[in-house]
């Protein structure tokens, strides 16, 4: 029996110790991943760096939960709120603002709750709700869902108690909670990267754009290598400093879908 | 057609290796377990009878939560490094067609077992070397076990997901590549990639038939 | 020698139900002993009693050789339905002569098949055999081992009366060989031309025990009688 164990462990080890040595993963959210800024980005820094970078793409919050437990060396995400609360933990060495977009209000062209022609996203939502139109929710803790809640805050509504049938909360990363929205002709905020280069459009559209409330901040984190000694801190830091360098913001923003530049670069040097 | 273009050589051969792996695992500690459940005799087997069957039904997001706790730098398992690496992938796989194997072995060997027992025991063999004759015996009948295991392990994505963390070039496989393509919305995509993993499952579970059917002719 | 084969009060019970009242007998090597009653009166269990392959709930049973290992190896059991392993004809007598660590096993073997007419099939398929074949399988299996003791449990019940012709001239065969015959049956006239002595067992009692002619010109019980008669009040 200890035999065999020994065997699958070996076996299991000369599986995962494949190819590249030097490595580092990121945690990330769904939305850098899916917009296709990763394919684009990280090959220049292996290029230069000789380190590979191994995204594992989920929702903010448990982007971050990756990191407090260790299993990522870099968390790369988009809900300043919560990284603060994980700065303050001492789960991160420090935090910079790298790059920002903008959320997007999408919605049906038909647009039964009259919101487009405004740029105004906290009116918009009043009348959704007044409207009772049908309104997707990630309700996945991902920067975006908390970013969703902050808006209908400042909405004066308070949607754990106003939620009806109306509002659907899927639990669902962006890309499904779109599907989800395109399949029933929902209202819908989304970050405006995953949407440019989301395909299943159906009838939706972009309906409110703009508000200086919808700007989407995204930061990037060392996880703290005193509290987890086995993140590698000098390969994880190589990528840090390369994405806020002026080579990286560059590089950031030189990724276009059809000619549209989907991030804007905004480290502090 | 898009499929073609996609880089999908090194994803199908990652799906086959971990899953085969899962299986060659799985099927080493399924066959001896089944065999055993099968012929021996203890209090509270039957309960463990019933605990294995409804492992068969193991939710495959709770078995990639529990692995992947295990293998969490912040877990027991932590210092081998294996979270987000192929191998975890194989670990959760293990876990979730164990059950399967070992059940569908038990009962394959417990009704040969009822045939076998008497002459078995008539030309003087004890349970455990006689239930290795009944193993090998219904060695082609074992097939079907190990392919629903390959099975549950090429369609599986749930538990992979979260182990894999499906990560482009390391642990994507085809069915989080089929559920990324899905979160794109790129469902014709999506929806190619389903059907390259339906043909090599085809094709693993036609090559299996010709082998045993052929083997059949052969030993009867 | 393992015989004679001594049973003292040897009785069986399973499942609430008594199968073997308390029964007391000695085979003897030598004549072949018949084993006959109705379906129900516990032909299959005595035979499983005697082979060991049941344990009795009361009384014992006594070999005249004190070593078991011996007691297992010199006798075999050849049942109703033959048990085959997915294996060539010649691997599936080879195994059992395997099992029990024979030296000239390959020899044996050829012996053996060629003893029963199968020595033409010995690479084919155990389980492509006709159902007479496979009984002839199995004897040969059996009489690889050359057992002292061949138990033989209704072993032409599923076979038609040609292949039944055929077991019946092994069985008289093993006999000539010395090999002592203990089979049930319910075959009246196959009791006639195999056996010697007629063990009859009613309702899991021992009704009658006596040499095959008197047996069946003389029957001195009431059950045996009926039983010849083919009148069956029991069933």
């Amino acid at each position: 029996m200890a035999l065999i164990w020994r065997i699958a462990l070996a076996l299991l080890v000369s599986l995962s110790a494949q190819a590249q040595e030097r490595f580092i993963t990121v945690a990330s959210t769904t939305s850098t991943e899916q917009s296709g800024l990763f394919k684009y980005l990280l090959p220049i820094f292996e290029k230069k760096a000789g380190i590979q970078v191994r995204v594992v793409a989920v929702g903010t919050g448990q982007a971050l939960d990756i990191g407090r437990r260790g299993d990522a060396d870099v968390v790369f995400v988009h809900a300043k709120p919560l990284e603060e609360k994980f700065m303050a933990e001492g789960q991160g060495v420090k935090r910079y603002d790298v790059m920002y977009n903008d959320f997007v209000l999408v919605g049906p062209k038909s647009d039964p709750a009259k919101v487009s022609g405004t740029k105004d996203i906290v009116a918009a939502l009043r009348k959704i709700r007044a409207a009772q139109a049908p309104f997707v929710s990630r309700g996945d803790r991902s920067g975006t869902h908390f970013a969703e809640l902050q808006l209908w805050k400042d909405a004066g509504i308070d949607i754990a108690k106003d939620k009806g049938p109306w509002y659907r909360d899927t639990g669902q990363g962006m890309g499904p909670a779109l599907n989800t929205a395109a399949a029933m002709n929902a209202y819908i905020l989304s970050d405006r990267g995953t949407w440019l280069s989301f395909k299943n459009r159906g009838d939706l559209g972009i309906v409110v754009e703009g508000d200086k409330r919808l700007f989407n901040q995204y930061g990037i984190m060392l996880v703290n290598p005193e509290k987890h000694p086995d993140v590698k801190k000098e390969w994880g830091q190589q990528f840090v400093d390369w994405i806020i360098s002026p080579e990286g913001q560059q590089a950031i923003a030189g990724y276009k879908i059809n000619g549209e530049q989907l991030f804007f670069p905004d480290a502090k040097p | 057609m898009q499929v073609f273009t996609y880089e999908l050589w090194p994803i199908v051969g990652l799906s086959l290796r971990v899953s085969l792996s899962a299986v060659g695992i799985a099927t080493a500690l399924g066959l001896p377990l089944g065999a055993a459940l099968a012929v021996a005799r203890f209090p509270g087997r039957s309960a463990v009878n019933v605990v294995l069957n409804a492992l068969m039904g193991l939710p495959p997001v709770v078995v990639g939560l529990c692995v992947y706790l295990l293998l969490s730098r912040a877990g027991p398992l932590g210092s081998l490094g294996l979270l987000f690496t192929p191998g975890a992938m194989v670990i959760a796989q293990t876990v979730l067609i164990l059950p399967i194997i070992a059940a569908l072995v038990r009962q394959a060997v417990e009704d040969a077992w009822q045939e076998y027992d008497e002459q078995l025991r008539s030309l003087g063999l004890g349970r455990l070397r006689g239930s290795l004759t009944v193993l090998y015996d219904i060695r082609f009948s074992l097939f079907t076990a190990v392919l629903a295991g390959l099975g549950r392990a090429c369609a599986e994505v749930g538990a992979v997901i979260i182990v894999g963390g499906n990560i482009d070039g390391v642990t994507r496989v085809m069915t989080t590549a089929i559920a990324l393509e899905t979160s794109k919305g790129d469902l014709g995509l999506a929806l190619g990639l389903g059907l390259v993993l339906i043909t090599i499952v085809l094709l693993l579970n036609a090559a299996a038939y010709l082998l045993r059917s052929a083997a059949q002719r052969r030993y009867g | 020698m393992i015989l004679p084969l001594r049973l003292e009060s040897v009785a069986y019970a399973a499942g609430g139900r008594t199968l073997i009242h308390p029964l007391s007998l000695e085979l003897q090597a030598g004549a072949s002993t018949i084993v006959l009653g109705a379906n129900g009166a516990g032909k299959s269990v005595l035979m499983r009693l005697m082979h060991g392959l049941l344990r009795p709930t009361g009384g014992r049973i006594l070999w005249s050789d004190p070593e078991p290992a011996r007691v297992r190896r010199l006798q075999a059991m050849v049942f109703q339905r033959p048990v085959l392993l997915r294996r060539s004809v010649a691997e599936n007598v080879l195994y059992a002569l395997r099992v029990t660590g024979v030296a000239d096993a390959r020899r044996r073997t050829d012996e053996a098949l060629r003893e029963v007419g199968l020595a033409h099939a010995a690479s084919q398929p155990a389980r492509t055999l006709s159902g007479g074949e496979q009984q002839r399988l199995a004897l040969a299996r059996a009489w690889a081992l050359h057992p002292e003791l061949l138990f033989l449990d209704e072993p032409t019940a599923n076979l038609d009366p040609g292949a039944t012709r055929e077991i019946e001239t092994l069985i008289k065969a093993f006999d000539a060989a010395g090999t002592k015959i203990v089979m049930s049956t319910h075959n009246l006239g196959q009791a006639r031309r195999l056996g010697d002595e007629v063990l009859f067992l009613h309702q899991g009692r021992l009704a009658e025990r006596a040499p095959v002619e008197r047996f069946f010109s003389q029957p001195q019980s009431p059950e045996a009688a009926a039983f010849i008669k083919g009148e069956v009040p029991w069933l």
